[in-house]
């Protein structure tokens, strides 16, 4: 079974081609990265796969099934997307937002309060549950409401048909907190959870990707493991930078390093 | 809502509150005090209770629905569709509006006005992408604007009664209250007091944001479009009946918020309670304040409400509101 499938899709919701010829396979417990300059079209692709924009030609199957052919309640059960920005502006607190993640399933309150407070222990909110989200700094509430996704697929032992979706899910985090909510990634996937992940750091995104897909102006540049995508000449070509590749020193994932652009 | 039977006009006790009732409900009723309170004020305070709840508990619906805390009914434009539908009958009817009969076309005339205007903003904001909810909001005030100066100029054209009975009838109040009207209330007012606690969950997740309760599996254009007619109907309902009758429905639910939080599955049902007992209260005040006349209860609800919505906007960093 594929999790996820994307043959020949285009998207053009607003008349403008955003997505040409988008084609890919992903596998239960495998980490997609999706790189790319700003506008590229990353989030587009990832609101694509939730949902929100409707492909104009080409095929996406979930889990075997077409896309549109999903009840939305049970895709919710196992498809959860956290978006880039979130617009929250009542004074939920903390365990309320990540409980919201548990609307889809109907498995009890009991069971419900075991999901919620493992979903805050993956995310370091634990001491947070109390807090109200709209007096949370940025990066708590980024937390928060990672919990509150983590919290929607989780309650099953294996995950495999579950997808994530995750844009930008550590812009706002401190150091320790992103290497935390890395691995709780890893974690999901390492339980069957498939995972589709926009990072502005690539090599962030090195260190957790088993696949980097890279996207330039809507249309699929490259498509591979992070050794086989970065290279020298790609970032000159997609994103105008001059970087060596090096490796980092215990795990031996790729790491780039931008050299300082030559004044003109 | 016993204090509320006993106080008005003529004062009465507990005592005679309740051999008034007893021989109400006996069918005996010849006493005065079976007449007061059987004719005249156990229907008015149920139907104050009746449309206080049903103003609430559609302010609840439509905060959750904008996801705006201080959003009120009268956003969708349904107040002042209501009001010009009236107006229009007043105006138009001139002298066939004499009586029960009058009173009836009137209601019906801001029934039909603002389920109108709502339906008109509904179209406005709907494209093939789906309802924009701000779109929705700027439409209502779009229709609202229109409907005033429409209103407006019917006022210029009409007479000296016509006048006063517009701005009576804009003031709000309760003294219309009979059974049939009571009836007519309590079903609509019922329906939606069932109906709209099933949304409960839907809100909740809405108040994520609308693609956020999409992914959480909630249907929502479906649920927007229900929440729409069903708030509709309900306001419509209620300014066809008690005139309007402001911040009982944008109040309320902020109240009810502030004490227990923004979760609608407890939202709905208290603030429902809530806008009882307001509007119970404010009706007995309207009643006795400057007895034997009756003030306008809408007026009542408004001195009272705006202060408290200016204080709320002042201290609102407490609640945790942006």
């Amino acid at each position: 079974m594929n999790t996820l499938q994307l043959k020949g899709v285009c998207a053009a919701p607003w008349g403008q081609a955003l997505l040409k010829d988008i084609a890919f396979t992903l596998q239960p417990g495998t980490v997609l990265g999706l790189a790319g300059p700003n506008g590229a079209g990353k989030s587009s692709l990832l609101q694509l796969i939730a949902g929100d924009i409707q492909p104009s030609i080409g095929q996406l199957t979930f889990c075997d099934r077409a896309m549109t052919e999903w009840p939305p309640q049970a895709r919710a059960q196992r498809l959860a997307f956290l978006p880039q920005m979130s617009l929250l502006s009542f004074p939920y607190t903390v365990e309320e937002v990540v409980r919201l993640g548990r609307i889809p399933h109907s498995s009890g309150y009991q069971a419900d309060s075991d999901i919620v407070e493992q979903a805050l222990q993956l995310t370091d909110t634990v001491s947070l549950r109390h807090r109200l989200y709209t007096q949370l700094s940025g990066g708590e509430k980024q937390r928060t409401q990672l919990a509150r996704i983590f919290a929607q697929i989780l309650g099953q032992e294996s995950l495999s048909g579950s997808l994530l979706l995750l844009d930008e899910p550590t812009s706002a985090l401190d150091l320790a907190h992103q290497q935390l909510v890395l691995l709780a990634t890893q974690q999901l996937a390492m339980r069957g959870c498939a995972i589709v992940v926009v990072i502005h750091d690539l090599n962030l995104m090195a260190s957790i990707a088993d696949q980097i897909l890279v996207l330039d102006n809507g249309c699929q540049i490259a498509l591979g493991n992070p050794e086989q995508v970065f290279t020298t000449t790609l970032f000159k070509e997609v994103f105008g930078v001059d970087v060596t590749v090096g490796h980092h020193p215990q795990e031996g994932y790729p790491m780039i390093t931008p050299l300082r652009p030559t004044l003109l | 809502m016993a204090l509320a039977l006993a106080s008005g006009a003529v004062s009465l006790s507990f005592l005679d509150v309740g051999q008034g009732l007893v021989d109400t409900v006996l069918g005996e009723a010849v006493s005065q005090n079976a007449l007061i309170v059987g004719q005249i004020r156990l229907p008015r305070v149920l139907l104050a209770a009746v449309m206080g709840a049903t103003l609430a508990i559609s302010g609840a619906a439509m905060q959750g629905l904008f996801r705006n805390p201080l959003a009120d009914p009268s956003l969708i434009g349904v107040t002042a569709g209501a009001s010009l539908g009236a107006a229009l009958i007043i105006v138009t009817g001139g002298s066939v509006l004499q009586g029960y009969i009058g009173l009836s076309l009137v209601s019906a005339g801001a029934f039909v006005g603002g389920v109108i205007a709502v339906l008109f903003v509904y179209r406005l904001a709907t494209s093939a992408n789906g309802t924009s909810v701000a779109t929705m909001l700027l439409a209502g005030i779009a229709i609202t604007a229109l409907s005033g100066s429409i209103g407006s100029l019917l006022e210029f054209f009409a007479d000296n009664n016509m006048l006063r009975r517009i701005s009576l009838w804009k003031m709000g109040g309760l003294d219309g209250a009979n059974y049939p009207r009571l009836i007519l209330a309590s079903i609509v007012g019922g329906a939606l007091l069932v109906a709209l606690p099933r949304y409960a969950g839907a809100l909740n997740a809405l108040l994520l944001g609308e693609s956020e309760a999409r992914h959480l599996g909630i249907k929502v254009d479906r649920i927007k479009l229900a929440l729409i007619i069903w708030v509709a109907v309900g306001v419509g309902t209620s300014v066809a009946l008690v005139g309007t009758i402001a911040f009982v429905g944008l109040v309320v639910p902020h109240i009810v918020r502030m004490l227990a939080g923004p979760d609608h599955r407890y939202l709905m049902p208290a603030s429902a309670l809530a806008g009882a007992l307001l509007l119970v209260v404010a009706d007995a005040l309207a009643r006795v304040v400057v007895a034997p006349t009756e003030l306008p209860v809408g007026v009542i609800t408004t001195i009272v409400g705006v202060p408290f919505f200016i204080s709320l906007l002042r201290n609102r960093h407490h609640y945790g509101m942006q």
